[in-house]
């Protein structure tokens, strides 16, 4: 069951992965609450994040610089992330701006699991 | 959509953003990290930092992302450094470029690098280092490009000129709060002043000392009630302290006579009024119609009063709070020639003399604000401790002053309904 936390981001985890929702509009405010969700979950021992913007029309500058902040975050967990379901228009300025070459962009939900799958996860050890 | 299209979309909405940001009020240091997320964010890059200084020595981060927050401690820069950004010649510096002229980045080389520091830029306001920036490089992985460059460019002056308005108005704030505390030094002593005076008043009559003071609190007491001000209640003070400054110039065998005095001390005496305008015209008070309110405090609503003979509606408000404070406190007061009356008897005179001599409103603030004390709904007990604790005891004394407002209330809605 997807539940709030940190405010109203949705979250639900499958196995080790925790998959966010990215809301509407991912600026400052929403932007921000995604990224202490993404740490929350990571500390709580996630190894992969699946950020879902099935409902994301638009994605402005603070929007990408969080986003490079939670990868920048995840890589140093040695966690994995993929978004799914990202719009064209999303995924065209995810390219141009080369956020694509650190991230797997998925379909759906289903597919980013799959595809997490794929790959061994093996614990970090800090 | 083309790609550069979008890319123009994408950072139009970025420097319209930015704008907004730096134009704002809020918070100094979530301005600077917004607009460092919006810079970060244009063109992808994976970390930053914006650090500010008012001139050589220590920079200060305000803004950090991506990197640790402890990783740019201790960084500082020198004067020959500062005079390098300052000529002109060296706007953004790439860390790796060996052959740059900028002593900052060739100080700090390996350093920046190892933080993931590509890019340093200044910022530079009106011929002032407010700050740099620091950025880290593109997440595509791709060099900067000339039209980086000018948006980074653009971006950095937007956010230097962000840092130095906040300083402006740190200064401004400063200024004002130094000022502030200076015309609050000036108040006091005008206060202290003008309280000395009224002792020196009081002085000269052996049997009124303290009324000056007392007048000031009781007219404080009046115009708090009637809800003026705060600025108002301290003018109205002032204006009670000073209301007898005349008696300054009358005869002080005149002041201090044990008896009822002649036709002609009394005309001597009534030049007071007068002679306080005089006195209190030419000084430039803070609060307004000082000089009035001592001119007129023996104004009689009928007309009979002196020493203009003006009637109800001519007579200043001021000047009718301090004529009934300076009458209660005559009242409430032991005289040469007799002893102070009884709280009833007061509270008789007031009644009588409402509507001819004193305002009838007035006289009901000044009864509501008693009966408040009384009744013990104020914190302080001014008018008791003026009065003398006896002197307002008992039950009696509540009835008296309810009576009091209830009649002259009907008095002032009859008088209402009339007109």
């Amino acid at each position: 069951m997807d539940t709030p936390s940190g405010g109203q981001v949705r979250s639900h985890c499958v196995g080790t992965a925790a998959v966010i929702y990215a809301g509407d509009y991912l600026n400052k405010l929403s932007g921000e609450k995604i990224e202490r969700e993404c740490r929350r979950q990571l500390i709580g021992g996630c190894r992969a994040l699946i950020i879902d913007f099935s409902d994301t029309k638009l994605v402005n500058s603070i929007g990408i610089s969080i986003l490079l902040g939670i990868i920048d975050v995840a890589e140093k967990s040695g966690a994995r992330i993929v978004f799914s379901e990202v719009n064209n228009q999303t995924v065209q300025l995810f390219e141009m701006l080369g956020l694509t070459r650190h991230v797997v962009l998925a379909k759906d939900e289903g597919e980013a699991l799959l595809n997490l799958s794929r790959f061994e996860t093996t614990p970090v050890v800090h | 959509m083309e790609p550069s299209t979008q890319k123009l979309i994408h950072t139009f909405g970025a420097l319209a953003d930015l704008g907004q940001e730096i134009a704002g009020t809020g918070d100094f240091t979530e301005m600077v990290r917004t607009s460092m997320h919006l810079l970060l964010g244009t063109l992808a890059l994976r970390r930053g930092a914006v650090v500010e200084c008012s001139g050589p020595g220590p920079l200060r981060c305000v803004a950090i992302w991506g990197l640790d927050d402890q990783s740019l401690n201790g960084f500082q820069i020198d004067e020959a450094e500062m005079e390098c950004f300052l000529g002109g010649e060296i706007t953004e510096s790439l860390v790796r470029n060996t052959a740059t002229r900028n002593v900052f980045v060739n100080r700090q080389r390996e350093r920046l690098v190892n933080e993931g520091i590509e890019l340093v830029m200044p910022m530079i306001v009106r011929g002032e280092v407010t700050g740099l920036v620091l950025l880290g490089g593109k997440a595509s992985g791709e060099d900067f490009s000339n039209d980086d460059f000018e948006t980074i460019r653009a971006m950095v002056r937007h956010i230097g000129v962000g840092i130095h308005t906040h300083r402006l108005l740190e200064q401004l704030a400063q200024r004002a709060e130094e000022n502030r505390k200076l015309y609050d030094d000036l108040r006091t002593i005008y206060r202290d002043t003008v309280r000395a005076f009224a002792a020196a008043i009081d002085i000269k009559d052996k049997y009124t000392q303290g009324h000056s003071e007392r007048v000031g609190k009781y007219s404080e007491i009046i115009a708090r009630e009637m809800g003026w001000s705060e600025e108002e209640v301290e003018g109205i003070q002032i204006a009670g302290y000073l209301h007898d400054i005349g008696k300054l110039i009358v005869d002080r065998d005149i002041i201090n006579a044990p008896y009822y005095i002649d036709a002609k001390s009394s005309s001597e005496l009534n030049r007071h009024p007068n002679a306080g305008y005089e006195i209190l015209a030419p000084i430039s008070h803070p609060y307004a119609d000082i000089p009035l309110m001592a001119k007129h405090h023996h104004e009689r609503l009928d007309g009979r009063g002196y020493p203009d003979g003006l009637t109800d509606q001519q007579i200043p408000i001021g000047a009718k709070i301090v004529s009934l404070a300076d009458s209660f406190d005559a009242m409430t007061t032991d005289r040469p020639y007799r002893r102070r009356r009884s709280f009833e008897d007061v509270v008789v005179d007031l009644r009588e003399n409402s509507g001819t001599q004193f305002d009838g409103k007035v006289v009901t603030a000044f009864a509501r604000a008693i009966l408040k004390e009384v009744k013990g709904e104020t914190k302080e007990r001014r008018v008791t401790k003026m009065l003398g604790k006896s002197y307002l005891e008992g039950e009696q004394v509540k009835t008296l002053l309810a009576d009091l407002i209830t009649d002259l209330e009907g008095v002032s809605q009859a008088k209402a309904q009339s007109l």
